[in-house]
């Protein structure tokens, strides 16, 4: 084990720190190609990090960049750079550190590009932008090392796939350089390292102590938890008393609108005025920046807040993780309680408040798994083809390059590392021609072949337009929110804007305001009295419980050991266990049952939201098939309730795979989700333009929906890339057909069909259940077309 | 057909569903904005390569329309061609269709922004044109009266329906929605839009029927 340089010794000393081992452990292996550091939070982990690149900057002489930092979030970014700045400034090192994302001035970004610092700390999206400059081989010529902070965060998303393709460009430009992974605890570290790595080479695996195992408990309340719904409010009172009683508080939620409302309600309870604040990604920066502050000045009692606050920033003396709602994923939870007690060797303290009763179950099962440190993750698919194809852009801005070559590199990224020759081709062919069934045409050309083959833009300019559309995160168009003369309140959906009447009101940060006019995309509002909103339905996140998490849950079912379980709901189950049955992993329960005059069928696949809402698509689509006249159907993670006009008397034909299969190919083309999945490959891929300069101003008549694209390939170029990569996309993701493949393989046919005269015990939750998909197909024309003629009617008009 | 009746200056108009105007005492169809040739322009201009089967598409739909209702005469109402450019070197197996569709009837090109030219193909090329006591022309003029225009590319709302292209219809004017494949729509809410049209107005949703509401 190396020793640590005098200078950084007595540093340490004069601090009373002494080195944890994995900090002396990467200073010592600092000459290995790769290397993957899994800690947990408040591990030391981002100074194990850079202590390498201190120590070999300390004694001065290197010139230019040495070492890139990249994380997902810009914060974290600034972050960095101040903590760094304290050991730099209290030894004097001659280090120039400075950050670059999209934030940073375009006077900084040109003298970094001219003079670049010794420590550039940078995003996933801004790296990219680097290297499309044709100045990039002098910029990178003398890094040294990468260091990829929150690797585990990256890993799940196509930033991932997005950054290791920048990093086998700068591997091409800087041949020397090491890789440095930093990651909370996963279920995988091995696949993370092969991310890492520059394919096939090994990487090496670090895992620091792991620490104390978190206090995690499920707070129970005398108020029991409905039957249905996200919201957790019953818990209030309890979830106030537990913030008094600690230091600072984060209470996470599953989607922003559900932060939201709890936040709202929350305010109405808290009689003793405890500082609370609010923190989500529809928010306005200069909002999230000031609950940030206030975090970190230690004058907020608690913070609501999502998936936004998920990644390792240090906001101070966290002493509580308060998770309102099922965890659905047991990993994330883990990497959420990690922000308690960000002291080594403390233990996290961590309360599950479940939202409705199921939840409870699912609460449950979660803490069972994280106390058999069990967790869950999915394995990742070959590099996603769209991300490639924004990366040969990339190259074409750089400058000409060579097919091969480019090949070769991107081969060198273990996501990447068994892409064929032919499937290269076909992103090379689509990125340079549209790679068009149809090849009358010379003028669909991005890039061309030059005699000596390189390949290079035809329009040199057309690289400013690439550049602006760099990155693979896809938001939604989202119109600002401003109060009416006054600052900016966030942002929200456009979809639901386009719902808003003047005079509606809804919450956001907190606040009900009320929708005044919408003018040129910004959203005008003024602060509202009224007591009760229109809910903001802005999303987040909807996650779909792991396929983990649901296998416990059916297990707990079959053990039918209720000992973990609160009063209700164990007798809860017991009720649904006498008058029906409970689901098992062996069948598909099916319940049959009359309700409000709609006959019901429940179908229990514990297949997670997305699955679950598929099978509804399908299965109702069968039913209509059958002339069972279905009228709607709803799906939760657990299960999908479809209700229409006549009794199933025997669902099993409407669950038989091969038909499953045959309706997911006819039904899929038509979909909405399909049109989703299509816009953001098309995007990251480059054929739909998301920035151009000037073009919002020319007016909305100008740009049409990418659906219009989606639905003219469809019908005359169905084998086109763009539409290929849409079906692989959606099958796996918001479709989730794997997961119905899963029920099907582990039910092996048996369905367990159960005829009720009333809704069983774990079915009446979902007639509660929000988010129900009316059949669409004529139906939907009709109520259209009654719609209409009602507004005739009102207007004293002919409706002809 | 699936339409919706209405009239304009005493005449008997019918709005299709596929966004075409029927003129039934003068049997004559009219669409606006065909923007045909757009993937190519946007190509020729260094944009995006969109797919290019826009062409054939709108061709189709049109064929449909010509086919269903046999007009004596086509009013393309202005932006038939994205660019003039676009007109002349529309692809050959486009223009062997668009002949096609031309033959045994009358068929009058008004000029539009995008293509304030004649376009080396068959038809009257035309500032606008007076029919039936209506006149067509590519933009609305305020004030005026008993006018077919296109060129704004109108959509409306309606629950249950979301956004689609539309026609805007009070007493003094039709605006047609675009008829074109890649055509975006401008919000019937719009301020041009509304300094436009007077009330009592309609929107006439397009899609699988024509769905009319009011203004």
């Amino acid at each position: 084990m190396s020793a640590l340089p005098p200078r950084f010794a007595s540093w340490f000393a004069a601090r009373g720190w002494d080195l944890h081992p994995h900090q002396a452990e990467m200073l010592a292996r600092t000459d290995e190609a790769a290397l993957l550091l899994i800690a947990p939070t408040g591990g030391g982990k981002t100074l194990a990090g850079f202590l390498p690149t201190l120590v070999e900057l300390a004694e001065g002489g290197h010139a230019g960049l040495h070492t890139l930092y990249v994380s997902p979030l810009k914060a974290l970014a600034a972050d960095i750079w101040r903590n760094l700045g304290t050991p730099i400034a209290e030894m004097g090192l001659p280090i120039r550190v400075e950050d670059r994302t999209g934030d940073t001035s375009y006077t900084q970004k040109r003298r970094q590009r001219a003079d670049p610092p010794h420590i550039l700390l940078t995003t996933p999206e801004s790296l990219a932008l680097l290297t499309s400059y044709e100045d990039a081989p002098r910029i990178f010529a003398g890094l040294s090392r990468v260091i990829v902070d929150e690797i585990h965060a990256l890993a799940e998303s196509k930033r991932g796939d997005q950054l290791m393709l920048a990093l086998s460009r700068l591997q091409a430009l800087a041949p020397g350089l090491r890789r440095v992974g930093l990651s909370a605890t996963v279920e995988d570290p091995g696949a993370i390292a092969r991310s890492l790595a520059r394919a096939p080479d090994p990487c090496a695996v670090l895992l620091a102590e792991p620490g104390p195992d978190p206090d995690i408990s499920m707070l129970v309340t005398p108020e029991r938890p409905p039957w249905a719904g996200g919201g957790g409010r019953y818990a209030i009172p309890a979830v106030l008393e537990a913030v008094r009683r600690h230091r600072t508080t984060l209470i996470f939620h599953n989607t922003r609108a559900q932060a939201e409302l709890f936040f709202h309600a929350l305010w109405l309870q808290n009689s003793d005025n405890l500082p609370i604040g609010i923190h989500h990604g529809s928010l306005s920066r200069e909002q999230r920046a000031a609950v940030e502050q206030a975090m970190v000045a230690g004058d907020l009692r608690a913070i609501v807040c999502t998936g936004s606050l998920d990644l390792g920033i240090d906001w101070g003396d966290v002493d509580l993780v308060i998770q309102v709602g099922a965890p659905k994923n047991v990993k994330r939870l883990i990497q959420r309680i990690g922000r308690a007690n960000h002291r080594y060797n403390a233990p996290s303290k961590a309360l599950l408040v479940p939202a409705n009763r199921f939840e409870v179950v699912e609460c449950v099962a979660a803490l069972e798994a994280a106390r058999a440190h069990e967790l869950d993750g999915d394995p990742k698919g070959p590099g996603p083809r769209d991300v490639l194809c924004q990366h040969i852009l990339i190259r074409a801005c750089a400058g000409p390059f060579d097919a091969d070559a480019l090949l070769a590199e991107v081969r060198s990224v273990g996501a990447y590392a068994g892409l064929s020759r032919a499937a290269f081709d076909d992103c090379l062919d689509f990125v340079a021609t549209g790679g068009y069934a149809l090849r009358a045409y010379d003028r669909w050309q991005r890039l061309r072949q030059r005699p000596d083959g390189m390949w290079e833009l035809r329009d040199p300019r057309a690289a400013r337009t690439i550049r602006m559309n760099i990155g693979t995160i896809q938001d939604t168009d989202l119109v600002k929110v401003r109060l009416r003369g006054g600052a900016a309140l966030g942002e929200i959906e456009e979809d639901f804007a386009a719902t808003l009447s003047p005079g509606d009101t809804f919450l956001i940060g907190g606040q009900i305001v009320r929708f005044d006019a919408l003018r040129e995309m910004t959203i005008e509002v003024t602060r509202s009295a009224s007591k009760t909103p229109k809910i903001a339905t802005f999303m987040g996140t909807k996650f779909a419980t792991s396929t983990q998490l649901s296998a416990r849950i059916l297990a707990m079912f079959r053990e039918g050991d209720w000992s973990g379980l609160p009063a209700h709901t164990a007798e809860w189950l017991d009720l649904q266990a006498r008058v029906s049955r409970l689901p098992e992993a062996g069948g598909i329960l099916v319940e049959s049952f009359p309700h409000d005059g709609r006959q019901h069928t429940c179908i229990y696949g514990f297949a997670g939201r997305n699955a679950q809402q598929t099978l509804g698509l399908l299965v109702s689509k069968r039913m209509e098939a059958a002339g069972l006249q279905p009228l709607g159907f709803v799906a939760t993670d657990y299960a999908t309730l479809l209700w229409g006009l006549r009794q199933v008397d025997d669902p099993a034909p409407l669950l038989t795979p091969q038909e499953l299969r045959e309706g997911l190919e006819t039904w899929l083309a038509g979909n909405a989700v399909m049109k989703r999945t299509f816009r953001a490959a098309a995007t990251i891929a480059g054929l739909i333009t998301r920035n151009t300069a000037g073009q919002r101003k020319s007016g909305r008549q100008a740009t049409f929906s990418s659906d219009i694209l989606y639905d003219t390939l469809t019908k005359y170029d169905p084998d086109h890339l763009m539409l290929r990569i849409t079906r692989e996309e959606a099958r796996r993701g918001l479709v989730d057909f794997g997961r119905i493949e899963d029920m099907l393989a582990r039910t092996e046919g048996r369905i367990d069909h159960v005829v009720l005269d009333r809704p069983s015990p774990l079915a009446a939750p979902l007639l509660l259940e929000m988010g129900r998909v009316p059949i669409a197909g004529e139906g939907r024309e009709r109520l259209a077309a009654e719609a209409a003629a009602a507004l005739m009617q009102a207007a004293g008009l002919d409706a002809g | 057909m699936n339409g919706h009746d209405f009239t304009l200056a005493g005449v008997r108009l019918t709005a299709l569903p596929s966004g075409a105007l029927w003129i039934d005492q003068a049997r004559a169809l009219c669409v606006a904005d065909l923007h045909l040739g757009k993937s190519d322009r946007m190509a020729r201009r260094g944009g995006a390569l969109l797919p290019p089967y826009e062409t054939f598409a709108t061709l189709d739909r049109l064929a449909e329309d010509i086919a269903a209702t046999a007009p004596e005469q086509v009013i393309c109402l202005g932006d038939s061609f994205d660019d003039l450019i676009a007109g002349v070197e529309l692809a050959e197996e486009a223009r062997l269709r668009l002949m096609g569709l031309q033959a045994g009837r009358r068929w009058i090109w008004i000029e539009g922004n995008h293509d304030p030219g004649p376009v080396d193909i068959g038809g009257s090329h035309l500032a606008e044109l007076a029919l039936a006591g209506l006149t067509f022309r590519h933009i609305a003029i305020p004030n005026a009266a008993a006018e077919v225009s296109g060129h704004y590319h109108p959509k409306a709302h309606l629950p249950g329906a979301g956004w689609r292209p539309a026609f805007l219809a009070d007493a003094q004017r039709v605006i047609l929605p675009a008829y074109g494949t890649y055509t975006g729509g401008l919000r019937s809410d719009a301020a041009v839009l509304r300094a436009l049209m007077q009330p009592p107005g309609q929107a006439i949703l397009t899609g699988r029927r024509a769905l009319a509401r009011p203004l």
